[in-house]
């Protein structure tokens, strides 16, 4: 889906000069090692004509950055114990030296080795609440005092190399069985209706790339069902040995049923991850970013019942 | 002016004939043939004209030109008929070829490697919008209609650059929707919902247009939403078909943006073109690609379950950007995903949606349909639920209603399983039926999804099915009439016939509703008719009208009444045995309301004039038909508009020209007299029942040979009577006039003399009323042309005429000629003269010896007065007065407007004497000479008419006996020519 040409490109446009990485990748998904190759392009319009500026820097950073929760280390703590962020890339170079472009537009091309930084590891692309996991490319035109220095950042993503240090997904099925004796945090199981749904994920153990798929069955239900819904939580644990937070926050919800579904029906369960928001469950020193499911069955007087499962994400 | 004496020539017609025959030749060749180029293969027979059959004209196509049957035109052209050759160079083929395209043009496109048994969507859309309706107040929830300004706040935002920051946006944007901004119209009705609908749909082609491609997906999504309310259920069905419309146009436009944007690369160009309708994906560009994918992320995010099935739906035709057999999977998944619907109703319609779009994007693929009928056969049950009950009885719907709104949605996965299916489908389907839940709903569509041919195979296990099954409420007397339905395309085999209709007949006989009855008979009827004789059709209409009658039941059924009339003359053809039926008459009865009465003896008539091929005097028919013409007849007022009176006058007449009681012309006649009194308010047919008594007594003639006894002289008197009493009925003056001489020369023809004179002394007198202005199809125009021409016609047919000795010599001329004196012309218009000339010309023509024409065995003037002095006297006299009167017209002319006119009725004059006049007479030669003279003088006359006079005299001049041409030749002062 790519929007039009937004409010604040045309308002550079009409500054004069604009500034631009284009990647030669479509999808901006790369693997250590392979070279991040792409151009620089500064674009001249009026009647200005050539531009004059004090150097071209082009810079690759990759950053892992971490919060605490406010939730859980309290507000004080959260606003000052901010962990550093994680440098894993970062290298530079000069695109063009001081000098002048010609009017119109002129296209530098660049090629960077995705290479990380001494012993670090290249952890994939991954956008969370509390760690964030972020790759970008940044030109800089550094120019005369008059007028302002530009720059322009754009983001690409990465992903783990299938060979090496990665794990493979081993199938492992997942039956599961909800019922009102089934359910742990519950204090009052007479306010419980009876029922009983009974099902499967396919496997606990999942390809990123595939969607997540099962199937349950409302075999017995007393009360009227309103909605079954799926729900992938991301949890979060930041910190390392003085104390760490761990959160869970939901990423998505998928319905799989609406209304009072049939009972004995097996209804399918198919959900695909969502990409940048869910990453190869990862383990570090530092900080831990795990997926869990949520099966939430909602009754129609709003009241709902949930079943926690656990799950392990893979790129390969 | 002096007055001139006008001398008539002296004229041997039969000398002058003589002369003017060319030598004849045989026509080997068509005139109009040569002209043409033909490049077809018979255009090498051009030559050859002893291939004279009409059927053998075109042999190279099928195409019989209608005209070519009888026309000699087309036989002699040999098979070139132009209009033939055209027809056949387009051909049968490439018509319906263009037909096709023409449907395809219209969208339908995708329909095209579906057979025409597979009815459209289209096509049963507005079926759905009329049929399921609602006065209940609707309530549409979105955030679209209202708040604009919240939107331009978030394309703004949307300005941040980096891919996470968009997609987060997008995100956030999506959810915005479900949280907040939202607003809820209460209380619309219909239409005022179908209005704000149809907003929604150009608000999201409008978004589209402008790139907002996000809020054209929440504008999708919303409306999808929609789908999942089953608040006023009785609608839910016409909601789904707008829905799904606004949907479809979703589908269209992602589709085509992406089309466009996946241009391809072909091996060896550097430069990228369009891609092929029947693209693979492997030549999709990969920024193609990733986008498509990028919508079916964003599609997989949608949080409610409804909307997100049918907004992946609505795209599923993009898979075919991605992988191959990705249909399949997709179809398979979205099939399995609707179990997850829990009230039946939405669910069956989504399992529709799949369905329609599934035979769209791959019309091979049916991996999909069987389970969505199987999981319709597994929840069905459902519907006895308490939740689905619980909406009934809150919105006050009873069951049988309630399980009609299944039917479309059914009807259209029946349709889909159905669809090119072998015989064995049915019989799985039927014993799934059978096993899971033999319900009255499910049968119905099963009925009128499949073949015909299959199903009247099995009429009689249809019938135990329909006596077995359960209803539920779902009534079975539709039941019934889908089975009818179904054995009216497809007869059931031969020995069960009986026992099918015994069964059914049966079961409706027993239906109290009359709605309920009536429904079935309608269909029912058909079958009899087809298959059965006039007893059983009796019987049936006998039933129908005592199941009709009580509480006038019939007054609120029309339309399936008149159905039932329109399917036994569909299939009746034979009047007499119809009319015979003694049911049939007291059954037209029943329609009391008098427009459709009319409606009804119309569509009578119509089947009667087009399948009565032969004529007839059957007495049945015509107390019967004429009963039904008089209704028709009847019906017309002042208020009754043209063209209904038209039409009721074209079946009248069609009425009349089949009836022919052979040579009993007598009781002919008296039929005709029988239908004036009957029909005496429309012209049309006053003038067909004139031209046909004409025609009565010209064929009275013919067998008489033009001797007629008392007997015949009497009848044909007798003929002109009605005619001379008919005519002045009617309303146009111009048909009168017509008429008035066609039958004075038909009189005249069949010796009534007295009758003839009366005729065009009617005539006569009638002039002077004819409007100065008529309405000619619809133009008004002034009648002056017409006028002048039927006096011209009046005048020719006035030589033929014997004067009546009662009267004076040549009275009936000069009564036209007063008539014409008066009659008020137009100011500039150069009639008057043009008619004075025309009956200078006849009676020039009057003195000759022998007349010039004559009607068989009647004397005209000539043989009356035998050339005496006398007669000629008076003629001569009355020629005079007219050259006169001519002169003295032509006097009137000399102001400088009309100098023109003046010189071309001057010539026209000028022409007159050269061949009715006697140059001999040396006062003809000076008037000549005078008028040429006026004629040059203000050298404003056409050249070219005077050139055309001059050759005239000169052609003459040169005859043997053209001395007094030559002299006045001689006399007429030649400009210089060039």
């Amino acid at each position: 889906m790519s929007g039009g040409p937004s409010l604040l490109q045309q308002r550079q446009k009409k500054e004069g000069t604009t500034l631009d990485i284009r990647l030669k990748k479509i999808n901006k998904i790369y693997r250590e090692g392979d070279i991040v190759a792409g151009v620089v392009v500064i674009e001249t319009h009026g009647v200005s004509g050539e531009v004059q500026h004090q150097g071209v820097t082009l810079t690759m950073e990759g950053l892992v950055t971490l919060q605490l929760s406010a939730k859980s280390v309290g507000l004080f703590e959260a606003f000052y114990n901010s962990l550093k962020p994680i440098t894993l890339v970062n290298n530079s170079l000069e695109v063009a030296k001081p000098g002048k472009f010609p009017g119109g537009k002129t296209e530098i091309p660049f090629e960077f080795p995705l290479k990380p930084k001494g012993n670090k590891t290249l952890y994939e692309t991954y956008h969370g609440v509390f760690v964030n996991i972020q790759y970008t490319l940044k030109v800089d035109m550094k120019r005369s005092l008059l007028s302002k220095d530009l720059q322009k950042q754009v983001e690409f993503l990465l992903e783990y190399k299938s060979e090496a240090d990665t794990e493979k997904t081993k199938i492992s099925p997942l039956p599961f069985t909800i019922a009102p004796e089934t359910l742990t945090n519950v204090k009052e199981k007479q306010n419980v209706p009876q029922f009983k749904v009974k099902g499967r994920f396919d496997s606990s153990s999942l390809k990123i790339t595939n969607p997540l798929t099962g199937h349950l069955t409302v075999e017995q239900c007393e009360a009227p069902i309103k909605s079954i819904e799926i729900q992938l939580v991301r949890v979060e644990t930041c910190g390392c040995a003085e104390g760490y937070a761990k959160d869970a926050t939901e990423i998505q919800n998928i319905q799989v049923a609406d209304g009072d579904v049939c009972r004995g029906l097996s209804i399918p369960i198919y959900m695909i991850f969502p990409r940048l928001f869910t990453c190869p469950t990862l383990s570090t020193n530092n900080f831990k970013v795990e997926f869990e499911i949520n099966i939430v069955i909602v009754f129609l007087d709003d009241h709902l019942v949930t079943e926690n499962f656990p799950i392990k994400l893979t790129r390969y | 002016m002096a007055t001139y004496e006008w001398y008539p020539k002296r004229r041997d017609y039969e000398a002058e004939k003589l002369k003017e025959v060319c030598a004849m030749e045989a026509a080997t060749n068509h005139p109009l043939k040569t002209i043409r180029v033909v490049e077809m293969k018979t255009a090498e027979r051009r030559g050859t004209p002893s291939k004279t059959t009409p059927t053998k004209a075109s042999p190279m196509s099928d195409f019989i030109d209608p005209l070519s049957m009888c026309d000699p035109l087309s036989a002699a052209l040999d098979g070139s008929h132009p209009l033939s050759v055209s027809a056949a160079q387009a051909g049968m083929p490439t018509r319906t070829k263009n037909l096709q395209n023409k449907v395809s043009m219209h969208g339908d496109k995708d329909y095209n490697n579906l057979d025409e048994t597979f009815e459209p969507w289209v096509v049963r859309k507005n079926a759905i919008l009329t049929k399921y309706t609602t006065s209940e107040k609707l309530s549409i929830t979105t955030s679209f209609l209202s708040s604009s300004d919240k939107e331009r706040v978030i394309i703004k935002t949307q300005a941040s650059s980096t891919v996470t920051d968009k997609v987060k946006n997008r995100l956030e944007q999506l959810d915005d929707f479900e949280e907040g901004s939202v607003q809820e119209m209460l209380n619309l009705t219909q239409q005022d919902y179908i209005k704000r609908i149809d907003e929604l749909n150009q608000a999201l082609i409008h978004a589209w247009n402008l790139d907002q491609r996000v809020k054209a997906l929440k504008i999708a999504i919303q409306c999808s939403k929609l789908l999942s309310d089953i608040s006023v259920i009785q609608f839910y069905p016409s909601k789904f078909v707008l829905i799904t419309d606004i949907l479809d146009t979703f589908g269209k436009l992602v589709y085509e943006r992406l089309f466009e944007k996946a241009q391809y690369t072909p091996k060896g160009s550097g430069v990228p073109i369009r891609l092929p309708e029947n693209f693979t994906p492997d030549q999709v560009s990969e920024s193609a690609k990733e986008t498509c994918r990028n919508w079916f992320f964003k599609i997989a995010s949608i949080r409610e379950m409804i909307p997100r099935f049918y907004v992946e739906t609505a795209i599923l035709k993009c898979y075919g950007f991605l992988n191959v057999g990705e249909y399949d999977e997709a179809l398979r998944r979205l099939a399995s995903m609707i179990r997850g619907i829990g009230d039946p109703l939405v669910a069956v319609y989504a399992r529709c949606y799949l369905c329609r779009v599934g035979i769209i994007v791959s019309s091979g693929t049916r991996d999909h349909i069987m389970p969505c009928f199987d999981d319709f056969l597994t929840t069905y049950f459902q519907v006895q639920g308490d939740s689905v009950q619980n909406t009934l009885a809150m919105q006050k719907l009873e069951m049988p209603r309630y399980l009609t709104l299944f039917s479309p949605a059914l009807d259209w996965i029946l349709q889909c399983v159905a669809h090119r299916a072998p015989e064995n489908t049915l019989k799985i389907v039927l014993q799934k039926c059978k096993e899971q839940c033999n319900s009255a709903l499910l049968l119905n569509s099963i009925l009128s999804a499949f073949k015909p041919e299959f199903i009247s195979v099995r009429a009689t296990e249809c019938i135990e099915m329909i006596r077995d099954c359960e209803d539920m409420g779902f009534p079975k007397h539709l039941l019934h009439r889908s089975l009818g339905l179904c054995l009216v395309l497809a007869a059931p085999p031969e020995n069960q016939r009986l026992t099918v209709l015994n069964d059914v007949w049966k079961v409706i006989l027993k239906l109290k509703n009359p709605a309920d009855y009536i429904g079935c008979a309608e269909v029912w009827v058909e079958y009899v008719v087809k298959h059965f004789g006039n007893k059983e059709l009796n019987t049936v209409l006998g039933d129908i009208i005592k199941h009709m009658s009580p509480d006038r039941a019939y007054e609120d059924f029309y339309a399936p009444l008149q159905s039932v009339i329109t399917k036994i003359l569909c299939h009746i053809h034979d009047f007499s045995q119809l009319f015979s039926l003694d049911k049939f008459l007291p059954f037209i009865d029943m329609f009391q309301k008098e427009s459709v009465k009319i409606d009804v003896c119309k569509s009578i008539m119509e089947s009667f004039i087009k399948h009565q091929a032969e004529p007839t005097n059957d007495p049945v028919i015509i107390n019967a038909l004429m009963f039904v013409c008089k209704t028709m007849h009847d019906s017309v007022n002042a208020l009754t508009l043209e063209d209904e009176k038209r039409a009721i006058g074209h079946l009248i007449c069609g009425f009349i020209l089949k009836i022919s009681f052979g040579r009993d012309f007598e009781q002919q006649l008296s039929f005709f007299v029988e239908s004036r009194s009957s029909f005496s308010n429309i012209d049309a047919v006053l003038i067909q029942l004139i031209q046909s008594v004409n025609n009565l007594s010209m064929e009275t003639r013919k067998v008489v040979k033009g001797n007629h006894s008392r007997k015949t002289a009497n009848f044909v008197r007798a003929c002109a009577a009605y005619c001379f009493i008919t005519i002045p009925s009617l309303q146009s003056v111009y048909c009168q006039l017509q008429l008035y001489l066609l039958c004075g020369q038909g009189a005249l023809l069949n010796q009534c003399f007295s009758q003839a004179d009366a005729f065009f002394k009617a005539a006569i007198s009638l002039i002077p009323s004819m409007p100065k202005m008529m309405d000619f199809d619809g133009k008004v125009r002034s009648t002056e042309t017409f006028l002048m021409d039927y006096i011209q016609n009046f005048v020719s047919t006035l030589l033929t005429v014997p004067d009546n000795p009662d009267s004076g010599v040549l009275y009936l001329l000069r009564g036209l000629i007063n008539i014409v004196q008066n009659y008020t012309w137009d100011v500039h218009s150069s009639g008057k003269v043009l008619v004075y000339l025309r009956v200078i010309a006849i009676l020039s023509a009057s003195c000759q010896e022998v007349y010039c024409y004559r009607v068989d065995k009647v004397d005209a003037n000539d043989a009356l007065y035998g050339n005496d002095p006398k007669f000629l006297s008076e003629a001569r006299s009355m020629c005079s007065t007219l050259v006169d009167e001519v002169l003295s017209q032509l006097k009137l002319l000399s102001d400088s407007d009309s100098l023109k006119k003046q010189g071309s009725l001057t010539l026209e004059l000028l022409n007159t004497i050269i061949s009715h006049g006697d140059l001999s007479q040396p006062s003809m030669v000076t008037l000549a000479v005078n008028l040429w003279g006026l004629a040059q003088k203000h050298g404003q006359t056409d050249s070219k008419q005077k050139m055309k006079v001059l050759d005239t005299i000169r052609i003459k001049s040169s005859s043997e006996n053209g001395s007094q041409y030559r002299d006045l030749l001689n006399q007429l002062p030649v400009e210089t020519r060039t």
